[in-house]
C-alpha cells in the first residue's frame, strides 16, 4: 500500500492534517472513477452493461459528495467560498472571484485560524459591522 | 509538530475535541474585548511586534554625516495559564462520559480571559500597554450604587463621544459587579434596566469581566487595536501517571489609536 496521499513526511503531520489528506485523496480517486465510467458508457454499445456503469457511476457521485461534504465540514473557508459558487445560477468564473473574494477578506476580519494552526479559532467576537 | 507539543500529550483525539470544545464555551462568553475592539490576526506565534509606524533617533552612526534612527515597534505580549487534567476523567470522555472534570481548564480559560480584558481596558504597564479607559481624555463618570440612575449616565457618555465627533455603534463593557447590579435591577414599573440601556447605545452591552466599573466606548473602527500572534491554544507541557499538565496560551498587542473614542464609568 503507497502513501502517495502525503506531501509531507506523515510522522510530521498532525493526525488531524493526515485525516484530511487522505479524504482529499479519497475525493480525487472518486472524481477520477466518474470519469472513466463516463468514458466507458459512452464507448460501450451493450445496453445492459451501460445500465450497470451507470449505477455504479452513481455510487462514485455520492462517495465523491460525502467526501466533499466531509473536507467543506473541516475547512470553514473552503466551505464559505463553496457556498458562493455551487448550486448558483449565472457565470461560474464570476461567482469564483466574488465568494473568494468575500471569504477570505471576512475569515482575515474575524480572526479565522491559520491553516494548518492548532489554535481554538476564536478569533474576533464582533456582532456588529463596521 | 508545533510549538504546542500537542502530539506528544497522552490525550486522543477525541480528548482534544474535548478540550478545545470545553476551552471555546468557557471562553467566549468572557472575551469581552473581542466584542468590542477592532481585532486583526492572528499572524502565527512568530510575529513578535506591531509595527508603530514611528522612529526615534539614534546616535553614534558607523560613519561621519550619517544620520541614524531606529524603528519603534511594540512587542507583543504571552499570556500562559498552566493547568492539569486528571488521565482517568480524560478516559471517561472517552469512553462517552458527558460529565468529564474540566474544572481546572474552565478556571484557566477564566483567568487568562480576565487578563485579556484587563490588559485591553485598563492597559499593562510593563507591556507598555495603554488601555481603553485609562487612556480616556474625559472626566470619568461616576456611577455610584444607585443603578436607576445608569441610563443617565449612560447617555451621558455616549453624548460626550458624539460631541466630540465620535460615531456609533457605542458598545458598553460592564465589569462583573455593574453586570450583576444591572441584571438584577428593574426601574419602577419593573422594565428591565438592561433594556433601557440597549436603547440608548447602537452597540452591544458585554459583560467584562476583569473590567473595574465600565466603559462606553466607539466600535466604528481604527481607535482600539488587538493585533493577535497567536491565538489562544491549549499547549502540552508534560504528564505522569495521573494527570496531564496542559495550559492555554496566547500572544498579543494592543493599541489605542484614539483616545477620545471611549468614556471611562467608575
Amino acid at each position: 500500500m503507497g502513501f502517495d496521499q502525503y506531501h509531507e513526511p506523515p510522522e510530521q503531520l498532525p493526525e488531524a492534517t493526515r485525516t484530511f489528506a487522505r479524504l482529499c485523496a479519497s475525493l480525487t480517486e472518486e472524481a477520477e472513477a466518474i470519469g472513466w465510467y463516463e468514458q466507458r458508457m459512452a464507448v460501450e454499445a451493450d445496453e445492459e452493461a451501460r445500465a450497470i456503469m451507470h449505477d455504479a457511476q452513481g455510487e462514485e457521485f455520492k462517495h465523491f459528495c460525502m467526501d466533499l461534504e466531509f473536507l467543506l465540514r473541516r475547512t470553514p473557508l473552503w466551505r464559505e467560498i463553496a457556498e458562493g459558487i455551487l448550486f448558483q445560477d449565472g457565470d461560474i468564473v464570476e461567482h469564483g472571484e466574488e465568494a473568494e473574494e468575500e471569504a477570505t477578506e471576512g475569515a482575515a476580519e474575524r480572526g479565522a485560524p491559520l491553516a494548518g494552526g492548532e489554535s481554538l479559532g476564536i478569533g474576533s467576537l464582533r456582532e456588529v459591522p463596521r | 509538530m508545533s510549538h504546542l507539543l500537542r502530539e506528544h500529550a497522552p490525550v486522543t483525539t477525541a480528548g482534544w475535541e474535548l478540550l478545545d470544545s470545553e476551552a471555546r464555551e468557557r471562553l467566549s462568553p468572557a472575551l469581552a474585548a473581542r466584542r468590542l475592539v477592532d481585532f486583526s490576526g492572528p499572524l502565527g506565534w512568530e510575529h513578535s511586534a506591531t509595527n508603530l509606524g514611528r522612529v526615534e533617533d539614534l546616535s553614534g552612526a558607523p560613519g561621519d554625516g550619517v544620520e541614524a534612527k531606529q524603528r519603534r515597534v511594540l512587542a507583543l505580549v504571552e499570556l500562559r495559564v498552566p493547568f492539569a487534567i486528571s488521565r482517568a476523567e480524560l478516559e471517561a470522555g472517552d469512553r462517552g462520559a458527558e460529565d468529564a472534570d474540566l474544572a481546572p481548564l474552565d478556571e484557566a480559560a477564566r483567568r487568562i480571559a480576565i487578563a485579556e480584558n484587563a490588559a485591553v481596558f485598563h492597559g499593562w504597564k510593563a507591556a507598555g500597554i495603554s488601555g481603553v479607559l485609562e487612556s480616556s481624555p474625559y472626566d470619568a463618570i461616576e456611577l455610584g450604587e444607585d443603578c436607576e440612575r445608569y441610563p443617565r449616565h449612560v447617555a451621558k457618555a455616549v453624548e460626550a463621544l458624539l460631541d466630540a465627533g465620535v460615531a456609533g455603534p457605542h458598545g458598553l463593557a460592564l465589569g462583573s459587579d455593574v453586570y450583576a447590579r444591572v441584571l438584577e435591577t428593574s426601574e419602577h414599573g419593573g422594565y428591565p434596566l438592561l433594556e433601557h440601556l440597549r436603547e440608548i447605545l447602537s452597540g452591544p452591552i458585554v459583560w467584562a469581566p476583569g473590567v473595574e466599573g465600565a466603559g462606553v466606548l466607539s466600535m466604528r473602527g481604527g481607535d482600539f487595536l488587538f493585533e493577535s500572534g497567536e491565538d489562544l491554544s491549549i499547549g502540552y507541557s508534560d504528564h505522569d501517571a495521573e494527570s496531564v499538565r496542559l495550559y492555554l496560551q496566547e500572544s498579543f498587542s494592543f493599541r489605542v489609536a484614539t483616545p477620545e473614542a471611549a468614556v471611562a464609568l467608575t
